[in-house]
């Protein structure tokens, strides 16, 4: 296992990139500590595919280099990084039983036959793989086949990194429950560094001890599952984390104070200076607003209910009614919503204000 | 209570495939049957025979002969067609502009219709002016395929894979391109050889195009007439006298009717029969 780092990389499918849109992964500098679970999230075409090709080694960066550990592995070809892939569809050799797929790393690389049936039946008992060790592969269901992806990177010894991507796509819900409880588990026995690509917000945040977020090519955030819960850096983080996603208000900054539809809102990290001609905009997750005596004038438009929680949609009423922004707030099952005149007040230690859509201070 | 409405007026649309299978199938084949139980004299003269002419035609060392002709020149022409046409396919550009120009190339040799293969190779093979039969000659080589049985067969045999390896090239290029990236990604990742990586990726996902092309050219080639007519006419001697040539000499030659119905019907079904056992034993796998 090794520390995985990219240094300044940059990456076109272009011949010669110009503008800003031509880079699939825009300059990048990360580091994914040794024996971490990490998760690279983001919408489709966001350029985390690209970026694990480039650690893979399938694809060569532009530019910058990759390290693994303290080696620059940037022209090295896939097979001589020790790294293992479990692909979107399940890639099995259809030929072989399970016990030749998982041994086939191991004879490729001249591993004496004895260490190679001691390395098998041990991956195969940590992968409940044992009873069908001597079926066909092929037999396999989409789950059972993935596991086999998996268990051939977990045979070797020498795998510096164990990418996944988007490796729950094919399978059935409620085996996706299994598998995932099954690729924690196996991490915190063997400890492999590990990243897994998703666009699956629920997937990242419960795999990932690390989770970097990722839009058009940059990095927007890389945090703990928490950090981007509660303190987004980017208003895109604020959307595409949490169900609904954060509440993003039009704002002003005058004076030290921040307003929302003339109301003075409290903020966790003031703007120390004056934003001219910037956009200004307050985030607030659902959870952190709630009903109050007094505060932000609002209609309640809608309520829906999501099991434990109602989620009602308010807007201000301070704001002109076809242009108003929609205040989300979750509601406790079996509290009342208020009757008469609704106010709204935000928790101030969860409270951003964000420049051009990205974090003030 | 049945409230299925039952639709008789339904058949009419089944009518003109039936009409057509019956035509070009049904009372052709009818008829071969009809005339293989018979002995002709003129004037529509017909004597129910039994199965004298099967007994005659499965004793007749002729027969025999042209059948293991047959089944030698298909063993040789498979043998080198398929893993050929295997190569080819693998070494044929996955992408890029060359991709539209290699098929067009291969597609070449397929289009042009058989009696004018023959022709083509006929003057190539010519000894004293055709451009093949010449420069073998000059080069010291005696070659004369209408007078050598073995350079009549490698005439023959040149001139089939020159024809039909490119069905092969083409089944197993569709097969190699619809395998996905991923596949020798994980391969390359495994450390797989290239020879492994042929092995246990590119022949099993081959499979399926390689059966049809593998059944495609056994029925072709065991059925080969119009090239071998026209390129060396059954000849020397009978050397190259193949099943189909030697049951249009009797049907058309010495106008034995019988007898060449016979014989047809003994083609057909050792083509259904081998075809059978190609497809069987090639598909046993997804079966089980």
């Amino acid at each position: 296992m090794a520390r995985i780092g990219l240094k300044n990389v940059r990456h076109s499918y272009r011949e010669h990139p110009a503008a800003d849109a031509d880079w699939a992964v825009k300059r990048l500098d990360v580091e994914w500590a040794e024996g971490s679970a990490n998760a690279l999230l983001g919408p489709s075409g966001c350029g985390k595919t690209t970026l694990l090709n480039i650690i893979s080694g399938l694809l060569r960066p532009t530019e910058g280099a990759v390290f693994f550990g303290e080696r620059d592995v940037t022209a090295a070809p896939p097979d001589a990084r020790n790294i293992a892939q479990v692909f979107q569809f399940p890639v099995v050799y259809d030929t072989m039983s399970v016990f030749d797929n998982l041994a086939f790393p191991l004879r490729n690389r001249g591993v004496p036959a004895a260490e190679v049936e001691k390395r098998v039946r041990e991956i195969a008992a940590l992968l409940d793989l044992e009873p069908m060790l001597m079926q066909r592969a092929a037999g396999l269901t989409a789950d059972g086949k993935q596991k086999i992806s998996l268990g051939r990177g977990l045979v070797r010894d020498d795998v510096n990194v164990i990418m996944f991507d988007e490796p729950l796509t094919v399978i059935d819900p409620h085996l996706k429950w299994r598998l995932r409880g099954k690729l924690k588990e196996l991490h915190q026995r063997l400890r492999p560094t590990m990243i897994y690509v998703t666009h699956d917000q629920t997937e990242a945040l419960t795999f990932a001890d690390q989770v970097l977020v990722m839009n058009e090519g940059t990095v927007v955030q890389s945090g703990t599952p928490v950090e981007l819960f509660e303190r987004p850096r980017h208003t895109f983080v604020g959307h595409f984390i949490g169900s609904p996603g954060m509440n993003v208000l039009p704002a002003t900054f005058e004076n030290g104070v921040a307003r929302f539809a003339g109301h003075v809102v409290e903020i966790a990290t003031p703007l120390k200076a004056q934003q001219d001609g910037a956009r200004l905009e307050i985030g607030v997750r659902p959870e952190f607003v709630r009903f109050a005596k007094s505060g932000i004038g609002v209609r309640i438009l809608k309520v829906a209910d999501s099991g434990r929680y109602r989620i009602v949609d308010t807007v201000a009423d301070a704001e002109p009614p076809a242009t108003a922004t929609i205040i989300k707030l979750l509601v406790a099952e079996g509290t009342a919503l208020p009757s008469g005149p609704a106010f709204l007040k935000f928790d101030p230690a969860y409270t951003q204000l964000y420049v051009d859509g990205w974090i003030a201070g | 209570m049945n409230t299925k409405t039952v639709n008789q007026k339904a058949w009419w649309l089944v009518a003109p495939v039936v009409v057509l299978v019956a035509f070009n199938a049904v009372i052709p084949l009818m008829t071969v049957v009809n005339y293989s139980v018979q002995e002709t004299f003129g004037e529509n003269v017909f004597f129910f025979e039994g199965v004298k002419w099967f007994e005659q035609i499965l004793r007749s060392s002729r027969f025999h002969e042209s059948l293991g002709r047959s089944l030698l020149f298909t063993a040789i022409v498979l043998a080198i067609e398929v893993p050929l046409g295997v190569a080819i396919a693998l070494t044929m550009p996955r992408k890029g502009p060359w991709v539209s120009v290699c098929l067009v190339l291969m597609a070449m040799p397929l289009l042009i219709p058989w009696n004018v293969v023959g022709a083509m190779w006929n003057i190539l093979a010519l000894p004293d002016i055709g451009l093949l039969g010449h420069t073998l000659n000059a080069m010291g080589i005696d070659y004369n395929f209408t007078r050598q049985p073995l350079a009549a067969w490698a005439t023959l045999v040149a001139m089939d894979v020159w024809h039909w390896t490119s069905l092969v090239v083409l089944l197993a290029y569709a097969g190699l391109s619809a395998i996905p990236d991923a596949y020798y990604q994980a391969a390359k990742i495994d450390g797989a050889s290239r020879w492994a990586v042929f092995r246990y990726i590119q022949l099993p996902k081959m499979k399926r195009v390689l059966t049809i092309a593998i059944l495609l050219r056994f029925m072709d080639s065991f059925m080969i007439y119009t090239e071998a007519i026209v390129v060396t006419g059954g000849g020397p001697g009978n050397s190259t006298t193949v099943l189909s040539i030697d049951l249009v000499k009797i049907a058309l030659g010495q106008f034995d009717l019988g007898p060449a119905a016979a014989m047809s019907l003994i083609y057909f079904l050792i083509i259904l029969l081998l075809s059978w056992i190609f497809y069987t034993v090639m598909t046993k796998d997804e079966q089980s």
